[in-house]
């Protein structure tokens, strides 16, 4: 049997279709599953908190520990000079990684790049 | 003044006229809370701010992170800046704000392991606790980084991002300043959107412009 790390990469039209808590609980099953999810268009700010908040009330001590959470490209500051002056912000097209703490580590960030390195769950 | 009432139904509608007054034209007091990641020395801010102001602190200040598992809120600060302005608040101190905790980082200061495993009960409610004031019962954030510290861990991204969304008054304060591996330009170069000011909580470095940015921002 292949022993590895799952990952579940989730296109953008299938979270569009879905509720705030649809997608908080997809995220969180998956991640308490030991997998690894990768979604094309990353979650709202509030959907963000409110993952956080979901994510606090299931830690328990000795088992699942929280997540490890990522979007790429990492940030926006180095917007074009038509994106300043227009105002664009596209931080919700950014792709998000989540994975269970245990499991998963950035090791590398930059606005170009994310390294990650993902452990089989124990 | 006295006044005197025919009777009670009179009285009551008196005190309802004086509290619908009251309502139209007392101005809300803004409560501003301090949020960032653990230990990046919120509650030493606050008590420094509180201290400043009324001489009290307002809650313990640890090296062990999620020392502070409750929010903290002390009323009717009243922040001046060296040109004179004045501004009155509610300081909120919250839990640092994560997306994991395991009691194991606990054991390494030396707790035993009910007490850690306590602890980390304790702070999950606490991080759940301060979103919820932020979603709910926030005006205006003061968001503090360690300047040691990485500022583009996700946490911070993720939080400036919830508090652009909505649109609250934010001034991000990067602390620890004496501390020789201090790289307050890293956090201004991550957050160019929003005022930095780059402060000892501890030490008191600096204190004179934070508070007048205070007073400028959350007015």
């Amino acid at each position: 049997m292949i022993q590895g790390v799952q990952l579940d990469m989730i296109s953008a039209d299938m979270m569009s279709k879905m509720t705030s808590y649809e997608k908080i609980r997809l995220i969180l099953d998956d991640v308490h599953n030991g997998s690894v999810v990768v979604l094309e268009k990353g979650l709202s700010p509030d959907e963000q908190g409110r993952l956080l908040e979901a994510t606090m009330m299931e830690i328990a001590p000795g088992g699942f520990s929280g997540i490890e959470i990522e979007t790429y490209p990492a940030f926006d500051g180095d917007k074009s000079f038509v994106q300043k002056l227009f105002g664009k912000k596209n931080k919700e097209q950014h792709l998000m990684v989540i994975g269970p703490v245990e499991q998963l580590k950035m090791l590398t960030r930059d606005k170009d790049r994310l390294i990650a390195w993902a452990s089989a769950p124990q | 003044m006295f006044i005197l009432f025919r009777d009670s139904d009179t009285m009551a509608h008196f005190l309802r006229i004086k509290s619908l007054f009251a309502k139209l034209f007392s101005k809300k007091r803004s409560r501003v809370g301090i949020y960032g990641p653990p230990n990046a020395g919120k509650t030493t801010l606050a008590n420094r701010i509180v201290r400043d102001v009324t001489g009290e602190a307002l809650g313990p200040a640890s090296e062990i992170p999620h020392e502070t598992r409750r929010a903290r809120r002390k009323e009717g600060v009243e922040i001046k800046s060296d040109s004179g302005s004045k501004l009155m608040i509610d300081i909120v101190d919250t839990p640092g704000v994560t997306t994991k905790i395991d009691y194991h980082e606990f054991l390494e200061y030396g707790m035993e392991q009910d007490e850690a495993i306590n602890r980390a009960r304790e702070a999950t409610e606490g991080v759940a606790e301060a979103m919820h004031w932020l979603r709910e019962d926030i005006d205006g954030v003061v968001y503090v980084l360690d300047s040691t510290q990485d500022p583009f861990m996700h946490v911070n991204i993720m939080m400036v991002g919830i508090i652009e969304s909505r649109k609250l008054p934010v001034i991000i304060v990067a602390n620890k300043i004496d501390l020789p591996d201090a790289a307050p330009q890293r956090i201004k170069s991550a957050f160019p959107q929003h005022p930095v000011v780059e402060i000892s909580g501890l030490e008191g470095n600096n204190m004179d412009a934070l508070y007048a940015k205070m007073a400028e921002v959350f007015k």
